[in-house]
């Protein structure tokens, strides 16, 4: 089959790969329709993510068919459309038990700070991805979720990674009825946090970005206000002045180790690696909430440090909430709200892109090239 | 407070009961079907590393891609560290550079010359920032010849100089 084979650091190649077989009697194996690019495959693909092999298939975001199933296999048959939640979890470990599914003690032998995820190195389980023909689904009685018989597949493969992220870190950030929320980064997850945050009752929204596009985006799409920090001079100042001279009542990280704004934190997080990544975005929210305020994290950091200003969050008294999105959890309210017609997953994808180009569209997407926002790839199967 | 006629769904979920992830921790997960088994053990097809804070191998696992070369030998080494300890994580991002190096490797051995430009799709580069992408490939280009040259010209220096030595 056709497979996405990453070979280092911004070189990926798409080539033949054996198909893979059922290894546990509760495996599925699914034939992918939809697979997903996402901000955290920029992290495999940059090399930051410790463990990720070469020869590895990347992708966490997908929907696909059921081609075949395992022995002990109830709940799912051939033919079955489904979509994956990014999360590998067991659903009867301590912490599965409740319902901190993106925390599964029993799906990655290589880390326990981790729990299992689809095409994420070894670090989170060595499993293969989706940005592929096919994939190995394990433990197909817990994660795959069949698709509402009128749920479109774009929508459907928002749902196993971004739109879940978003709207979890929106809740995180604790958000009551007329809160001013910041949210840092205007990328799928930024955005979707945006638009969950009117849902929670915010009474003003404003989204941070360097990238124009991302924002004349969001401000449409969402209709927040927006900032692109490379216009202002001090950017813990200007949240501040815009928000009363106290700072927003809740900052939320949708950017993670790759953020901009501070050489500093691009050369010895990103370049040199002396730290886990760059939190400037972090810094930033620490810096200009409000005392007292809250601070959720969905950004994704490396298992090593990162230089954070933790004295300032002890001196003002915030709340950090933070974590891998928990995605089933959050699926039927979600399935409800598209079908409500609130929110409208699909009008961020910007890119369709065969899956043999995926050296290019990874390009695309990750110097934010030709408005991208959201990339999918399609195997040739499905492309006509 | 100020409603947001215009967001549609506006204050659908500002009760926090309403909302999934509340409370944080909820028992017995509901997306769960009940009566579900701790799954079986899954019977290793290739080398899994186990993290010396987790009390055995999980019941389920990877097995995408298993360590091998140089870079397998970091990476075992890597595991004799706990996740608290630098040092897993300093070898294993080591062992990721070889590994690149080994693919290199790889590749060649069985007749394949990587395309670089390809593999980071620098066509896309081109297409979208044509300036700017042929400006970059001179820089990179210019600097390999430049070096190149640089090395070669070493070489016919000492092979001079060691023609010297020998009368
Ligand atoms: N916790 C989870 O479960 C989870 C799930 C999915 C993604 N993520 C993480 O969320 C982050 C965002 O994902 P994405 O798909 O939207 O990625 P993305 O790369 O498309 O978006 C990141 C955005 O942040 C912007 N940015 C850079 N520096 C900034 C700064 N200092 N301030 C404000 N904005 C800045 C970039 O211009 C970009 O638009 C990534 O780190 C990703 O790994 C976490
Ligand atoms: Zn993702
Ligand atoms: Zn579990």
């Amino acid at each position: 089959m056709l497979a996405l084979n990453y070979r280092g650091p911004s070189r990926l190649r798409v080539s033949q790969k054996p198909e893979p077989s059922i290894e546990h009697p509760n495996d599925a194996i699914v034939r992918v329709t939809r697979a997903c690019i996402c901000g955290s495959d920029l992290h495999l693909y940059h090399g930051l993510v410790p463990d990720t092999r070469v020869g590895m298939t990347f992708g966490h975001e997908f929907t696909g068919i059921v081609e075949e199933v395992g022995r002990t296999v109830s709940s799912l048959k051939p033919g079955d459309s489904v979509l994956v939640p990014f999360n590998v979890f067991c659903g009867t470990c301590f912490f599965c038990q409740r319902e901190l599914y993106g925390n599964c003690h029993d799906t990655n032998p290589y880390a326990t700070a981790l729990g299992g995820a689809f095409g994420y190195s070894a670090t989170a389980g060595n499993y293969d991805g989706g940005q592929a023909e096919y994939v190995r689904v394990p433990l197909a009685d817990v994660g795959p979720t069949k698709l509402p018989p009128d749920m479109d597949l774009d929508d459907a493969v928002l749902l196993t990674d971004a739109l879940p992220t978003g709207y979890q870190a929106a809740e995180m950030a604790g958000i009551k009825e007329g809160d001013t929320v910041v949210v840092f980064g205007a990328g799928p997850i930024g955005i979707f946090a945006a638009k969950s945050a009117w849902l929670m009752g915010a009474g003003r929204v404003i989204v941070v970005d360097g990238v124009d596009y991302r924002l004349e985006f969001v401000r449409r799409y969402a209709k927040v206000e927006t900032v692109n920090f490379h216009e202002i001079d001090d950017i813990t100042v200007h949240l501040k002045k815009l928000c009363d001279g106290l700072g927003p009542d809740a900052c939320i990280d949708a950017v993670g180790a790759e953020a901009d704004g501070s050489w500093f934190h691009r050369i010895t997080g990103v370049f040199l690696k002396i730290q886990a990544g760059a939190p400037t975005a972090l810094q930033w929210a620490i810096n200009s909430v409000r005392k007292g305020g809250t601070i959720s994290i969905v950004g994704v950091y490396g298992p090593t440090l990162n230089m954070v200003p933790i004295g300032n969050a002890m001196n003002k008294g915030l709340t950090l909430r933070m974590n891998q999105a928990s995605v089933k959890r959050h699926l039927p309210k979600l399935i409800e709200h598209i079908q409500a017609g609130r929110i409208d997953p699909k009008q961020i994808i910007t890119h369709r892109v065969p899956l043999e180009e995926a050296a290019e569209a990874y390009h695309i997407f990750s110097n934010k090239l030709d408005g991208c926002i959201k990339t999918i790839l399609i195997p040739p199967s499905l492309q006509h | 407070m100020a409603i947001h006629s215009d967001v549609e769904g506006w204050g659908v979920d500002k009760n926090p009961a309403d909302r999934p992830a509340v409370p944080k921790e909820r028992t017995p997960p509901r997306a769960i079907t009940p009566g579900l088994k701790r799954p079986t053990q899954q019977r290793p097809r290739n080398e899994v590393l186990v993290s010396n804070e987790h009390a055995g191998i999980t019941r389920v696992f990877g097995t995408a891609v298993a360590p091998r070369g140089l870079s397998g030998i970091m990476r075992r080494a890597a595991f004799r560290y706990s996740e608290g300890d630098l040092r897993h994580w300093l070898i294993l991002l080591a062992a990721d550079r070889v590994d690149v190096v080994e693919g290199v490797i790889d590749d060649l051995r069985h007749g394949h010359v990587p395309n670089f430009f390809k593999e980071m799709g620098w066509k896309a580069e081109l297409r979208h920032r044509p300036v700017r992408g042929v400006l970059k490939l001179a820089v990179t280009f210019g600097g390999l010849a430049l070096a190149a040259f640089a090395l070669t010209r070493q070489t016919r220096k000492r092979t001079y100089f060691q023609r010297l030595l020998k009368h």
